[in-house]
C-alpha cells in the first residue's frame, strides 16, 4: 500500500507524471530502509551488549564510586552519595600532582612536536617506496611492546648505564637522571612520538604542493611559504598528535613507575596508588574522573577543530 | 595527485636540506638505539649492565628454567588467544554493521567505540577493578564462570578495549572496498549469510587477520589493566615482568624482555604487512 510521501520528499513530486506505479517506490524504499537498518542494527547488537556491559557499565561504577562513602575498613560503599572525594581533590598533595601532570604533559608534547614535525615532513615528501618504509620504521615503535620500550631507557640511564657514561666521558657533569622529572619525560617522549608523527604525516601528506609552488612564485621566501600555507594546513595534525601524546601522558602510570623515583609520580601513578595502597575507592574514582575529563575535552577540541577520525 | 610539483617546493634548498635529512636520522637513531642496546646486553656475560664482558645465552637458559616465567607465559597465551577470538568476531561484526548500514543510534555507537582506544590505561585498569569487585557475585550465578583465578576477568577485560582496534583496522579496509560487489551477489539471490561468507569475508580478510595480529599485539603487552584485574598465582607475562623491572636491572630482566619485544615486534610487521600488501594499491587513491 502507498504511504504517503512527507511534504519535503521532492523526488515523488518530479516523478508524478510517470505514472502510478513510481508513487508506490518510496513507501516500498522506506520499507526496505528500515529492514537494512534492522539488520544493521542487528549485527551491531552484540558488540553494543558487550561494551554496555563492559565498558558503560563499568565506566558508571567509577562515576558513582567518586561520590560514594569509605567505610572505615577502607571498603567503598554505595551509599549516603556525596562530595568529598571530590572536596579533597584541592588537597595540596593532589594538587602537587596534578600541577606535575600537567606541565610534564605539556613539556612532552611540546617536545614530540618539535621532534616530529620536520621527521612527518622529511617522511611525507619522499618518493612513495621510501615513504612507506619509512613509516613503518615509525609504526614499529608505535605498536611494539611500551613497557620493555621505556625500561630500555632505565638501562641506559642505570648507575653505570652508556648513557651516564657517555655524560661523564665528555665532561657534561653529572649524567645521572634516572629517578628524576627528566628521565620521566625522556621515557613519556620516548614512549609517545610515534603517536605525534603518524597524524603530522597525514595532515602534511594531504597537501597540495601547487599552492606552496603558487607562494613561491609570489614572492613568498621557503620560510614564508611554510609559515603561511604548510602549517596552516597541517594544522588538524598537530592539534589529532597533540591530542594523541597529552593525553596518555597526563594519565601515565608505567613511565614514571619506572624511570621516576618516588617524587615523580603522575596521576596515573596516584590513581593506583589509592586503589591499590591507600584503599581509598571514592578519591581514586574522583582523580579517574578528572582523568576522563580531560580526555573527553581534548578530544571535543580536536572534533572541534576539524578533525574526522583519530 | 601533483607529485611532480613536489619534489622542487617541498625540499628545502641549502643546508635547511641537510639539517631535516640529519635530523630525520637522528629521530630515527632515537627510536631504535636503546631497543639495540638492550638487545645486545641482554647477551652480555656480566651482572653489571654497564660493561661488556663477553658473549654468553646464560641469561636465556635461565629464563626458560624459570618456573614463574613458565606459567605467566600461559597464562598470557591462554588469555590472548581468547581474547583475540572474541575481538575479532564482535569487532568485525561491528564494523561492518557501521561501514555497510545506516540506523538509529549508530553515530553514538560508533563514538563509544572509539573511546577504548583513547581512554588512560589507568582508567581503563580502574573500571574494571570496580565492575569485578562490585558484579563478582552476579557472575557465579552463571554456571561455568568462575571469576577467582582472574583468566575470565583478564579475557573479558581485553576483549572490551580489543574490539575498538579490530574494528577500526577492519573498517579501514571496508572503507576501501566497493559495496558494488555486495549487491551484485544479493541481486543474483544470494543470502545475507552467503553474500558475506562468499563476497564480504574474503574481501575483507586481509583486514580481519590484521586486526587479529593487532589485537594479539594489544593483548600481549597490556600491563596497566591486566595487573588490576589478575589474581595473584594467575599473572600473565606483562605484569610479572613488570614487577621484575621495577625492582631494577638485572640480566634475566633483559633477556625476558627481549624475548617479549621480539614477538610483540613480530606480530607487528605482520599486521602492518598483510594489510599493507593487500591495502597498497586501495590507498593510494
Amino acid at each position: 500500500m502507498p504511504v504517503e510521501a512527507p511534504p519535503g520528499d521532492a523526488p515523488v513530486g518530479e516523478m508524478e507524471s510517470e505514472g502510478a506505479s513510481e508513487v508506490v517506490t518510496p513507501g516500498l524504499e522506506r520499507q526496505a530502509e528500515r529492514a537494512k537498518a534492522r539488520q544493521g542494527f542487528l549485527l551491531g547488537l552484540p558488540t553494543i551488549i558487550y561494551l554496555f556491559i563492559f565498558f558503560i557499565i563499568p565506566l558508571g561504577f567509577v562515576v558513582a564510586y567518586s561520590f560514594a562513602t569509605r567505610t572505615r575498613s577502607g571498603r567503598t560503599e554505595l551509599r549516603d552519595f556525596n562530595l568529598d572525594a571530590y572536596a579533597r581533590l584541592g588537597d595540596d598533595i593532589i594538587m602537587t600532582v596534578a600541577w606535575r601532570s600537567l606541565w610534564m604533559s605539556v613539556v612532552t608534547t611540546i617536545i614530540c612536536l618539535i621532534l616530529a614535525y620536520p621527521l612527518a615532513y622529511f617522511i611525507s615528501t619522499r618518493t612513495p617506496a621510501v615513504r612507506n618504509m619509512m613509516l613503518v620504521g615509525v609504526m614499529i615503535p608505535f605498536w611494539s611492546n611500551f613497557l620493555i620500550r621505556t625500561y630500555a631507557w632505565r638501562v641506559l640511564l642505570d648507575s653505570d648505564g652508556l648513557v651516564t657514561q657517555a655524560f661523564e666521558a665528555i665532561g657534561l657533569g653529572d649524567g645521572r637522571i634516572l629517578f628524576t622529572s627528566n628521565a620521566v619525560i625522556l621515557g613519556l617522549v620516548y614512549g609517545y612520538l610515534p603517536f605525534m608523527v603518524l597524524p603530522l604525516y597525514a595532515a602534511i601528506e594531504r597537501i597540495d604542493w601547487s599552492l606552496v609552488e603558487g607562494a613561491r612564485d609570489l614572492y613568498a621566501s621557503g620560510w614564508a611559504a611554510f609559515r603561511r600555507v604548510v602549517w596552516p594546513l597541517s594544522r588538524p595534525g598537530v592539534i589529532a598528535g597533540s591530542m594523541l601524546v597529552f593525553v596518555p601522558s597526563f594519565g601515565a602510570y608505567v613511565t614514571p613507575a619506572i624511570l621516576g623515583g618516588n617524587k615523580e609520580g603522575l596521576l596515573g601513578s596516584y590513581i593506583v596508588l589509592q586503589f591499590l595502597s591507600a584503599r581509598n575507592g571514592p578519591v581514586g574514582s574522583a582523580v579517574s574522573v578528572v582523568v576522563l575529563a580531560v580526555m573527553l575535552i581534548s578530544t571535543l577540541i580536536y572534533f572541534r577543530s576539524g578533525g574526522k577520525n583519530l | 595527485m601533483s607529485k611532480g610539483v613536489a619534489k622542487s617546493t617541498a625540499e628545502p634548498m641549502g643546508a635547511s636540506r641537510w639539517l631535516l635529512r640529519g635530523h630525520s636520522a637522528a629521530v630515527f637513531a632515537f627510536f631504535y638505539a636503546p631497543i639495540i642496546v638492550l638487545c645486545v646486553f641482554s647477551f652480555n656475560d656480566s651482572n653489571a649492565v654497564g660493561n661488556w664482558n663477553g658473549f654468553t645465552l646464560d641469561w636465556y637458559g635461565d629464563l626458560f628454567s624459570n618456573k614463574n616465567i613458565k606459567s605467566s607465559i600461559w597464562v598470557s597465551v591462554k588469555v590472548c588467544v581468547f581474547s583475540t577470538l572474541i575481538a575479532v568476531v564482535l569487532g568485525t561484526a561491528a564494523a561492518l554493521a557501521l561501514e555497510r548500514f545506516r540506523w538509529w543510534g549508530q553515530k553514538a555507537f560508533d563514538a563509544v567505540l572509539y573511546l577504548p582506544i583513547i581512554i588512560p590505561d589507568v582508567t581503563m585498569a580502574v573500571m574494571m577493578l570496580v565492575f569485578f569487585s562490585e558484579t563478582a557475585s552476579w557472575f557465579n550465578w552463571i554456571p561455568g564462570l568462575n571469576l577467582q583465578d582472574g583468566l575470565e576477568k583478564l579475557v573479558f577485560s581485553h576483549v572490551a578495549f580489543n574490539i575498538s582496534f579490530v574494528s577500526v583496522v577492519v573498517r579501514a579496509r571496508l572503507a576501501n572496498l566497493d559495496a558494488s560487489m555486495e549487491e551484485a551477489a544479493s541481486d543474483l539471490y544470494a543470502s545475507r549469510w552467503q553474500t558475506f561468507r562468499r563476497v564480504t569475508l574474503p574481501q575483507i580478510m586481509p583486514g580481519v587477520i590484521g586486526g587479529a595480529l593487532m589485537a594479539v599485539t594489544i593483548s600481549l603487552d597490556d600491563v596497566v589493566v591486566s595487573s588490576f584485574v589478575s589474581a595473584v598465582g594467575g599473572t600473565p607475562l606483562s605484569v610479572y615482568v613488570f614487577g621484575m623491572l621495577r625492582k631494577g636491572v638485572t640480566p634475566l630482566v633483559n633477556s625476558v624482555s627481549v624475548v617479549m619485544l621480539a614477538a610483540s615486534m613480530a606480530f607487528v610487521v605482520a599486521s602492518l604487512l598483510i594489510s599493507r600488501a593487500s591495502g597498497s594499491e586501495s590507498e593510494e587513491r
